[in-house]
């Protein structure tokens, strides 16, 4: 997957973002706390953590909902905390685009599927009379597969993967480079997350779309990811190519997420031991040598300068030891 | 892993096979379920609003007495202002609710003083509607400093002495059936914007704005296109109530003597005749008909306003 990435053009740059609620307030909460991580043209980014962790607080930060705290982020090198004006903003809305976790709140249930995959065409001027917008419509619900019928009905009268099919055509709508999913399949039925996820794929390819795909299932992030995130407590922890992160996870919070992730062995469930990770492994007392460092080319660890040597002799261990997490 | 789940380039088939597989694997699992029947939000409510026969019943009346307004010159037996028959003459021959102190039919009074209440019990809802709608769109989206200006001078006119006020400026501006209902409009409409606003607070927390949003909806396209559909069911229930307030607000301003002048005649001011202990006791015909169609059109419309309550609520429930 990775290597039909030739030339790695960064198309996200966001560096030492931070997120913090009621800031000075005694309620104070610091979602996000200096991430930083870039996301190659054409890839799929994969970002994971726990509930809490800050990935949703981090995609929304991404695509302008709301003002970010501190760092900077950068989209196609473009600052956006300094797109100012509407015609701008809506250039930025029109590149960038996502995916909800819950396929029923993100859709107005008093308003049909023709008029909220219309309602993107219609503020982007994407069509000069109804006939093209119904045409284009049935043409995006298409090809999320759904039949055009379903043009005039209300939300509620769809199932959860069927409104979800509708979230992606409307995301579809504007032609977008870039789409957010933000935990787009949890709220489905595994059956329908693997179409899902499959359709996400398949698009990516017709579309040449990059995406950030945030999640909390494991399995379904590496089936789709080229280069993965892991998140906890508002930090990056560890960020590698999909395929070496679960061959040589490092940080002891990934090992933590991945022996996790069920098997479909009863024999190996019963005595799989799930690891127990304590943040306080990755909250250091003097932060001068502490950040991302690079382990081996594209794996990098948050962790002290120190601890570099030992995570290299760690990886090349497990490397040598073969696959250990399916 | 899940490979198997093919996507067929042709939609139809693959509709099907994605539609199919959803319900086959879960069978009895309720986030599955689709309603089936077709009907639009209106259309649903509409009909479970019409299996209310009260309400029905109360409509009927409700657009009856519309209608009475509307064609008030064509159905009035008589002329409105004119003395035309006997003086304070209990009902006889074509004067079908006998006449007042100057000879006045009563009838054609009453159906002219339809029309006083329906234009100012609409019309005033009307002007509120707009007012309270938009003041609480914009105080429950924006928050912050607007919300908190907004809510401080809803909260100075809910404080007015209602009465007082509209005693006052009737006086400063002169009485006549626009200044009461544009003075009744423009007072009621506190309640409705901190309805409109409670409803908005929540619904902007809902994906589907964000959602609109990141679609690149303008502010005003989200609050009109998104929020604003979203709260016309508690907005419509408010107004109907609004109706029947307005309507008994004009009749007693009227029966004070500060509403609708006479000669113009209103349900208020021909119930003021029965001010006069001799036409309370031994006229009756001059006062009892005002008051019944008094009663009846308020009592109509708030069981229009109920059944409507009834039929979105159990629209949100199902």
């Amino acid at each position: 997957m990775v290597a039909e990435v030739k030339e790695k053009q960064s198309i996200v740059e966001i560096s030492g973002y931070k997120q913090y609620f009621n800031e000075g307030k005694r309620n104070e909460v610091r979602a996000v706390n200096d991430v930083s991580f870039n996301i190659y043209k054409g890839e799929t980014f994969g970002l994971v953590g726990e509930s809490g962790s800050g990935k949703s607080t981090t995609g929304r930060a991404l695509i302008k909902l709301g003002d970010i705290t501190g760092g900077q982020i950068l989209y196609k090198g473009q600052d956006i905390t300094k797109i100012k004006g509407r015609r701008n903003l809506l250039d930025f809305r029109k590149s960038m685009q996502m995916i909800f976790q819950d396929p029923y709140a993100s859709l107005n249930p008093r308003i049909t599927v023709k008029d909220i995959i219309g309602g993107a065409l219609k503020v982007h001027g994407l069509y000069k009379n109804s006939s093209e917008r119904n045409e284009r419509v049935y043409e995006l619900l298409e090809q999320v597969g759904l039949s055009k019928e379903f043009a005039n009905r209300y939300p509620k009268e769809f199932s959860g993967g069927q409104c979800q099919r509708v979230g992606i055509a409307r995301a579809l709508a504007v032609e977008p480079d870039f789409i957010i999913a933000d935990e787009a399949i949890s709220a489905l039925d595994v059956s329908i997350q693997a179409q899902v996820v499959n359709l996400l794929k398949e698009l990516k390819k017709e579309n040449n779309l990059t995406y950030l795909f945030i999640a909390h299932d494991l399995s379904m992030v590496k089936y789709i990811s080229d280069r993965i995130g892991v998140m906890n407590s508002g930090r990056i922890l560890e960020i590698a190519e999909a395929d070496e992160l679960y061959q040589a996870p490092l940080h002891p919070y990934t090992e933590s997420l991945l022996s996790a992730i069920p098997t479909p062995d009863p024999e190996s469930e019963r005595n799989r031991i799930r690891t127990e990770y304590d943040p306080k492994y990755h909250q250091y007392e003097d932060l001068t040598k502490v950040g991302l460092h690079e382990i081996a080319p594209e794996h990098y660890i948050y962790c002290h300068q120190d601890e570099v040597e030992v995570y290299r002799k760690k990886r090349e261990k497990l490397l040598r030891e073969g696959q250990k997490y399916a | 892993m899940a490979q198997n789940v093919g996507r067929n380039s042709k939609s139809e088939s693959l509709f099907h096979l994605a539609d199919t597989a959803e319900r086959a694997n879960f069978p009895g699992s309720s986030a599955e379920q689709v309603v089936t029947n077709g009907d639009s939000y209106v259309k649903t409510i509409a009909k479970r609003f019409f299996k209310n026969k009260v309400a029905v019943v109360s409509l009927g009346i409700f657009i009856t007495m519309i209608l009475i307004a509307v064609f008030a010159n064509q159905l009035a037996p008589h002329a409105r202002d004119a003395s035309v028959g006997r003086f304070q003459a209990a009902p006889y021959d074509n004067f079908f609710l006998g006449t007042d102190d100057i000879g006045r039919d009563t009838l054609t009074r009453l159906i002219h003083g339809t029309q006083v209440s329906m234009i100012v019990g609409i019309c005033s809802v009307a002007i509120y509607v707009v007012i309270g709608t938009s003041l609480g769109l914009v105080s429950g989206y924006f928050g912050g400093f607007i919300d908190a200006t907004i809510m401080r001078v809803t909260e100075a006119f809910m404080s007015f002495p209602f009465f007082l006020v509209i005693l006052t400026l009737v006086s400063l501006l002169g009485s006549g059936i626009w200044v009461v209902t544009i003075v009744l409009g423009v007072l009621s409409w506190p309640p409705l914007c901190r309805l409109v606003r409670g409803q908005v607070l929540t619904l902007k927390e809902q994906d589907f704005v964000l959602a609109a949003e990141a679609t690149g909806y303008s502010t005003f396209g989200i609050m009109f296109v998104h929020i604003l559909p979203n709260v016309i069911s508690p907005i419509l229930v408010n107004a109907t109530f609004g109706i029947a307030t307005a309507i008994l607000t004009e009749a007693s301003l009227s029966f004070l003597g500060v509403g609708v002048q006479p000669p113009r005649p209103s349900w208020g001011n021909i119930l003021s005749q029965a001010q006069s202990i001799r036409v309370l006791t031994s006229e009756p015909w001059r006062w009892v008909p005002a008051g019944i169609l008094i009663f009846v059109a308020v009592l109509a419309i708030n069981f229009i306003g109920e059944g409507l309550r009834e039929a979105i609520e159990g629209e949100n429930k199902g």
